[in-house]
This record gives C-alpha cells, sequence and structure tokens, in this order.
C-alpha cells in the first residue's frame, strides 16, 4: 500500500506547484474574462458582466494596433533568424572543425544574456545625439556616393515610430539568432553521411548538395524552430518593453499585445479586460502555430 | 581532416570572413558596454565616442549606488537565484526519479500532463499569478520568485533522461535488497550519481533566475526587494540618464554570465536546447 504511493510522492512537488501556480491561474484568467474587476476593491467588487471585456477587446483600436505591430515584430525577427541560421550553420558544419565550438559560442551568448542588460546597452548604441550607430553613420555621410543616402540629421531610432519597430526587431534577431543556428547545426550532424558521399561521388556541386540533400533532410527542425519562433515572437514583451520605456514608445508604435495586456492589468488596473486580451493573444498564437505547421507539412515527433 | 574529405575545395576566405565579421558583430553590443562602463557619461556622449577601456569604472558604480541599493538588489538576485536552483534540483530529480524507474498507474498520462505544460504560453496565467501572490500575501517576498518555478517540465525531462541512460537499475535493485527503503535509496544512491546532470540543469535554472524580469516585475513592488534586473531598469529615466552608470551595472549583471558560459558552454548548450533535438 505504502509502496504503491511511493512515485506519487516524488511527484507531488511538480504537480503541487502546477496546480497553484500553472492550472489555477489559468482557470482564473478564464473566469476573469467575463468580470469586470479592479482588485483593489477587493473579492466583493467583481460583477459578472458576460461578454462585455471581450467585445470591448475587438472594439479597442489599441488592441489592434498592437496585434499588428506584434505580427510585424514576429515576422521581421522571426524570418531572418531561420534565412540567416540555416546558411550559416551549414557553413559552420561542413567547413569548421576546430574553431566550431567557439565560433558557436560567440552566436549563442546573447541569447544566455539579461534582456534589460541588452536593452540598456542597445538603447544606448542607438541613443540619438551621441550614440555610436549614428556617429557611425556620420562618418559613413562623409563618403561621397552615401552621402546621398543617409541622412543628415541624427535619428531618434528609438522615438520615431518608423524606426522603433526596426530596432526592437533587430535586437530580437540578434538575440535569438544563435539558438537557432544550435538547433540547425545538430539537426546537419544527424544527417547520415552517407548522402552527402553518395552526391560527392555522382559529382553535385557544393551549392547543389545543399540544396537537394541538406535542405530537405532540415525540414523537420526547421518546423520545429519555425513554430517556437512564432510562438515566442507573439509573446514579444521584454524586449520592447525595456527599450520602450514600459510604454510602447511615440504613438504606441513599440507596444505588442503582451505589453498592453500588462498595461491594461498594471496600469489601467482593468484585470477582466486583461485577461479578455490574454485569451485573445492565445488564440492567435494557437491559431498561428497550428497554420505554420500546416503550412510546412507534417511534423516529425520532437519537443 | 574531416573537413577537407567533404568539400573538394577547402575553407575559402570568403567563408571564413564571413563567419568572423558575424561573429564580431554579435560580440560587438557586449564589447561596447564593457568600454562604455569604464567611461564617465560625458566621454560617451562625445564625438567620436569612446573606443577603448577608460578608469571611470568605480565612479561609475558609485553613481549607481546613490540610485539603487545596489548591493542589496544583487544580493537578492543571488539568493533568489540559489534557492532556486536548489529546489528546482530536487524537485525534478525527484519527478524525473519516478518516471525513470517506476512503473505506476496513470504513468503515461502524467508525463504527458507533464510535457503539455511546456506548452502552455507563461502571459496566459500572468495577471491571475499576481492575484494569487496578492492573497497569499508574497509580494515583495523572495518566494514568489523561487517557488512557483521551482518544478519545470523540461528539468524533470532532462533528469528522466539522465536515470534512464545513467544510472543502472541493478544498483537500486541491489539497493532494494540490502534493505533500503525507497527514499533512502533515492538519497543515499540515486542522488549523488546525478552530479553532471545537476551541473547541466542547475546553471540553466541559475541564469534564468538571474535573468528573469518579468517575474520580478509583476511581484516586487519595493526599490529594496527588486532583484538587479528590475532595480537597473529602475535607473533608466526619460531624462538625465545617467549611461556610464546603468553600463556598469549592466556589465554586472552580464559578467556572471560571461564566466560561466566560458567555462560551461558546450554543457549549457546541450542541456538549454535538449527539448528540442530530442527528435
Amino acid at each position: 500500500m505504502f509502496k504503491a504511493s511511493v512515485p506519487y510522492l516524488f511527484l507531488s512537488p511538480f504537480f503541487l506547484l502546477f496546480g497553484i501556480f500553472g492550472i489555477f491561474p489559468i482557470v482564473f484568467s478564464f473566469v476573469l474574462m467575463f468580470q469586470q474587476w479592479d482588485p483593489v476593491q477587493g473579492f466583493g467588487a467583481m460583477q459578472f458582466v458576460g461578454f462585455e471585456n471581450i467585445l470591448f477587446t475587438l472594439e479597442d483600436p489599441w488592441v489592434w494596433k498592437s496585434l499588428a505591430n506584434t505580427f510585424w515584430l514576429a515576422v521581421a525577427s522571426g524570418l531572418p533568424q531561420h534565412l540567416v541560421a540555416v546558411p550559416l550553420a551549414y557553413l559552420i558544419n561542413e567547413k569548421l572543425q576546430g574553431s566550431r565550438n567557439a565560433l558557436m559560442g560567440a552566436y549563442f551568448l546573447p541569447y544566455i544574456t539579461s534582456t534589460v542588460a541588452i536593452a540598456m546597452m542597445f538603447t544606448t548604441l542607438f541613443s540619438t545625439d551621441y550614440g555610436l550607430v549614428n556617429a557611425l553613420l556620420e562618418t559613413l555621410q562623409q563618403w561621397p556616393i552615401l552621402s546621398w543616402l543617409i541622412p543628415k540629421q541624427h535619428i531618434d531610432w528609438l522615438g520615431t515610430p518608423e524606426t522603433v519597430k526596426p530596432v526592437i526587431a533587430l535586437v530580437v534577431f540578434w538575440r535569438y539568432l544563435g539558438f537557432n543556428l544550435i538547433l540547425y547545426v545538430a539537426a546537419m550532424q544527424s544527417i547520415p553521411r552517407e548522402l552527402y558521399e553518395a552526391a560527392r561521388m555522382d559529382g553535385a556541386r557544393e551549392w547543389r548538395i545543399f540544396w537537394s540533400i541538406t535542405l530537405p533532410q532540415l525540414k523537420p527542425m526547421m518546423v520545429f524552430s519555425l513554430t517556437l519562433s512564432v510562438i515566442g515572437g507573439l509573446q514579444l514583451f521584454e524586449e520592447p518593453f525595456i527599450l520602450t520605456g514600459g510604454k510602447g514608445g511615440v504613438e504606441q508604435a513599440g507596444m505588442t499585445t503582451a505589453m498592453y495586456m500588462y498595461r491594461t492589468a498594471f496600469e489601467f488596473n482593468d484585470f477582466g479586460l486583461a485577461s479578455a486580451m490574454s485569451w485573445l493573444l492565445f488564440l492567435m498564437i494557437a491559431v498561428m502555430t497550428w497554420l505554420t505547421n500546416r503550412a510546412l507539412g507534417p511534423q516529425q515527433e520532437s519537443i | 581532416m574531416a573537413v577537407l574529405n567533404l568539400g573538394d575545395r577547402p575553407v575559402g576566405p570568403i567563408t571564413i570572413l564571413t563567419l568572423g565579421i558575424g561573429a564580431l558583430a554579435m560580440l560587438a553590443p557586449f564589447y561596447f558596454m564593457f568600454v562604455f562602463a569604464t567611461q564617465p557619461r560625458t566621454e560617451i556622449f562625445s564625438m567620436p565616442p569612446p573606443l577603448w577601456f577608460g578608469e571611470a569604472f568605480l565612479q561609475n558604480l558609485n553613481i549607481l549606488r546613490t540610485k539603487i541599493p545596489l548591493w542589496r538588489n544583487l544580493g537578492w538576485s543571488l539568493y533568489v537565484g540559489l534557492m532556486s536552483t536548489a529546489l528546482t534540483l530536487l524537485f525534478c530529480a525527484m519527478g524525473g526519479y519516478a518516471f525513470a524507474v517506476y512503473e505506476f498507474r496513470f504513468k503515461k498520462q502524467l508525463f504527458g500532463i507533464v510535457m503539455a505544460t511546456m506548452l502552455i504560453p507563461s502571459f496566459l496565467g500572468m495577471i491571475p499569478s499576481f492575484l494569487i501572490m496578492d492573497f497569499l500575501g508574497w509580494i515583495d517576498q523572495p518566494r514568489a520568485l523561487y517557488l512557483p518555478g521551482a518544478a519545470p517540465a523540461m528539468g524533470i525531462f532532462l533528469m528522466r533522461q539522465y536515470i534512464l541512460s545513467a544510472i543502472p537499475r541493478d544498483l537500486i535493485e541491489a539497493a532494494r535488497m540490502d534493505g533500503c527503503n525507497e527514499f533512502r535509496i533515492f538519497r543515499s544512491v540515486v542522488l549523488p550519481l546525478l552530479g553532471p546532470v545537476f551541473g547541466t540543469l542547475g546553471l540553466i535554472t541559475f541564469i534564468g533566475s538571474w535573468n528573469n524580469f518579468i517575474g520580478p516585475l509583476i511581484v516586487m513592488r519595493s526599490v529594496e526587494m527588486y532583484t538587479f534586473p528590475l532595480a537597473l531598469r529602475s535607473v533608466q529615466s526619460p531624462v538625465d540618464t545617467e549611461w556610464g552608470a546603468l553600463m556598469a551595472g549592466s556589465a554586472i549583471a552580464v559578467l556572471p554570465l560571461l564566466i560561466i558560459f566560458i567555462f560551461s558552454s558546450r554543457r549549457l548548450i546541450a542541456g538549454l536546447t535538449a527539448g528540442a533535438v530530442r527528435g
């Protein structure tokens, strides 16, 4: 009798913590979606409002703006990661031996670094008056042809709606490139060598080998890591939050849906509305994940 | 050499150049962070900006200390990181051990549930999590940061894989024969053998906790209780930010990670991508 319960006892910390801090909050947030509630007033102030929060969310122009921002950022930061990581992984995997780990380490380092530190650093680099990026542009501006292309005034990168998004996307790209690179290198190492040798025997060129052997063999990993990028990109919070000082920047150009949800709850104290937003975002992520997998074909067992 | 039997061409200079420039571009922001950390604000904001280290690091640190209780914040970060690491190692070892060595009812289903929790996006529970913390009176309490996430599914999975592959079942059987009870076996036979995976999971957990921003953003209300990243962010203001001090702070936040990474990058990379490359 006692013995039979041993495995469950070993598992109890997980299920206890998951029950209290995992499942319960999600159920709670589902309930909150149908309530109007400012928690400062206590539980008694909770008021059932039916679908009002959901309708309000769907009519809120800031919600749509934040969703558009989020999709823009997810695509602009996510797609380049894979377009760069795949060829880069191929070069590293096929051409390098001794320096491979050091090089992968350099690309991977941003991934394990504090977002706050990263965001502070990029804020300095992109600051208007004396930031390194503007200083560099000013130097380049003095060259003959480039002077036509580069504006004379310093660019207020983080204070202009048109440039704040690309800067955020760049930071996210820089941060997660190495993670994808490692995934792709690992996947490439599991491609059977015989395939390459046979192709070489037949006289295939390097480019052809990459295109006809590596890429098709890499597909399951591409589906998987693209899915991770979709899920991660749509939840984007920390990078834009810190880079725009928590407010989303001029004209909310850098405000993602997760940020807007946070502000609705903790700045505007509307927890019901914020819950409705979180479920809307969840729905978006589920749909996009499904579409990604649908578009790219059946996925091999992973995760 | 393996490099050469693959390609009929050796590594070309263009390849080397591309890879090298790419790597430098990845590292450049870190370089400037450390350079600016040692420069006074007036230098950072001069034309051209400084490209080499200065001598103002301590000066920057002193400015930072006037803005935030620096050592307290660092202390909390360290404390939360260590607590979260210790608990995570214990709970994940327990969970992974159960899945690796026991046969029990609903094992498959329970394992499925554990794995499925990895797919739940964290923002979904963010708002009610805050309410729970508030209800429990855990606002401004470090345990609000290290307890809720102390049994991550990824860690349980990592432990299970390791125990399956590295701990001989005979050893456990032998201990059982000798009359050890199940908890004694876990404590005295299994735990001491988990060193390598403890290293990997411990590092991942500590780094995650050290960098955690959203967690403290939601539950920590007073500057005295802020973890370091949160305190650092509070220094930034729309006008007149002390950039030298901020860069010094950022450098302090990054330095431990850099040191850990230099000594254990392979293990870290393997651990952080373990869930993904299982295939």
